[in-house]
């Protein structure tokens, strides 16, 4: 019982995943600017990931795989969330002016 | 079983149409900003490839090297041709009777290799199972590493050497002024504080990783390339972020480190004729301390080779 619990726990949470990184590839192709796109992106990557490490969680035969696994889910948050930030302070400094004062053009 | 084989047909499939799509878009797309980062696309997903094919080794090289140390080189390829110091000086654009035959040649070379593809019947020929037979005499669990430190020990280390050449073929594009002197890599003093945390935050982990990657190389996927490749990678973000100087071309401790690896594996080799049966032989009990010392030591070439090359040839001289 408890293992039928845990794998529909584990198939809810990676349809998640799928869905916000599907969600967030979406926004990639037609999001307007360079800031919004890449907003979609993180967001997606960093919640779609988790969800899809915490469907994988309770399928791994041993704790160290399961620690693996939320290693991964932090350095991709890291590498993420601190490339996100350099591409997007690289746009504001090619982008005109205006851009760079008002935020992207509504 | 059923369905779980055809769900693996369909994902193959899939993945083949990407490669291909990815690889079209690569060489068609005009911008060459845009074609490097299809290109590196193109690497990751080539890695998943391999890993669907159960060549974990592969794919960890793949998206190590193709994807991501080759994708960095490219980059800055582009921003230095962007920079633009001299427009490069292309010839008359090629008449179309010279397209016709390039593109008779490539036809030819394409239809000449489906059909050897094709042609092939039955299994192929292969040395899987000698391979797996006498892994045991070296030590390792790992059949990968087995043949390329062991059993074909001579290619891996032909391998290194030419990493090398393409470090001095790079090295040699410095004017004569500098020669000697410091590459730049990022724009010195001015990199941002996210870059400077990401350069602290990071290589600690990094460096126990590529560690780590090149520990279980001896017994499970992993190896010298591809912890080599992780050392770099972080040496390479200290270096842009300016907390670590990019040492320059001359200094002895990095000419050392850089020939360290095909040194100890040629001595080895040489060793082998009188300790073993002949050149890169191991003698039995020791293969595999042997194999893990140079692998070590190569780990340690290859991570500053690379990082070298992605630094590019030296532009400023080697102030103190």
């Amino acid at each position: 019982m408890t293992g039928l619990l845990l794998d529909i726990a584990s198939v809810v949470a990676i349809a998640g995943g799928a869905f916000f990184f599907l969600a967030g590839t979406v926004g990639l192709l037609r999001f307007p600017d360079t800031l919004s796109r890449l907003h979609a992106l993180t967001k997606a990557d960093t919640l779609g990931l988790g969800l899809i490490v915490l469907g994988l969680l309770p399928t791994v035969d041993s704790a160290v795989t399961g620690a693996k696994l939320v290693a991964i889910w932090l350095l991709v948050q890291l590498a993420g969330a601190s490339v996100a930030q350099l591409i997007a302070r690289a746009a504001r400094q090619d982008a005109p002016q205006d851009v760079r004062q008002d935020g992207p053009p509504s | 079983m059923t369905a779980g084989l055809s769900a693996g047909i369909a994902v193959d499939i899939g993945l083949a149409a990407l490669v291909a799509a990815m690889a079209l878009w690569t060489i068609t797309v005009r911008d060459a900003y845009a074609a490097v980062i299809g290109f590196i696309g193109y690497g990751l997903l080539l890695a998943l490839v391999w890993v669907r094919l159960d060549a974990v080794d592969v794919a960890l090289t793949e998206a190590a090297i193709g994807g991501g140390v080759t994708g960095v080189l490219l980059l800055r390829a582009v921003g230095a041709l962007h920079r633009g110091a001299a427009p490069l000086e292309d010839g008359p654009p090629p008449g179309p009777a010279t397209r016709r035959i390039a593109a008779l040649a490539c036809a030819a070379v394409a239809a000449g290799l489906a059909l050897v593809v094709l042609g092939v019947s039955g299994p192929a020929p292969t040395l899987a199972p000698l391979a797996a037979e006498h892994l045991p005499a070296t030590g390792l669990e790992n059949p990968v590493t087995g043949v390329l430190l062991a059993f074909r020990a001579l290619d891996t280390l032909l391998e290194k050497v030419v990493l090398l050449l393409a470090l001095i073929g790079i090295w040699s594009l410095a004017p004569d002024g500098v020669w000697g002197g410091r590459p730049t890599l990022g724009r010195p003093g001015q990199a941002s504080d996210t870059l400077r945390f990401l350069a602290q935050l990071l290589p600690p982990v990094g460096i126990v990783a590529g560690i780590h990657v090149l520990w279980v190389g001896a017994d499970a996927p992993g190896g010298a390339f591809q912890g080599g490749a992780v050392l770099a990678a972080m040496w390479i973000l200290a270096m842009m972020a300016g907390l670590a100087p990019v040492p320059a071309i001359g200094r002895p401790w990095l000419r050392a480190a850089l020939v360290v690896g095909p040194l100890a594996f040629l001595a080895v080799g040489v060793a082998g004729i009188f300790i073993a049966d002949g050149f890169l032989a191991y003698p039995p009990a020791f293969a595999k301390p042997l194999i893990l010392a140079i692998e070590a030591a190569i780990t340690l070439s290859i991570a500053v080779t690379l990082a070298m090359m992605v630094a590019g040839p030296p532009q400023r001289p080697d102030a103190p």
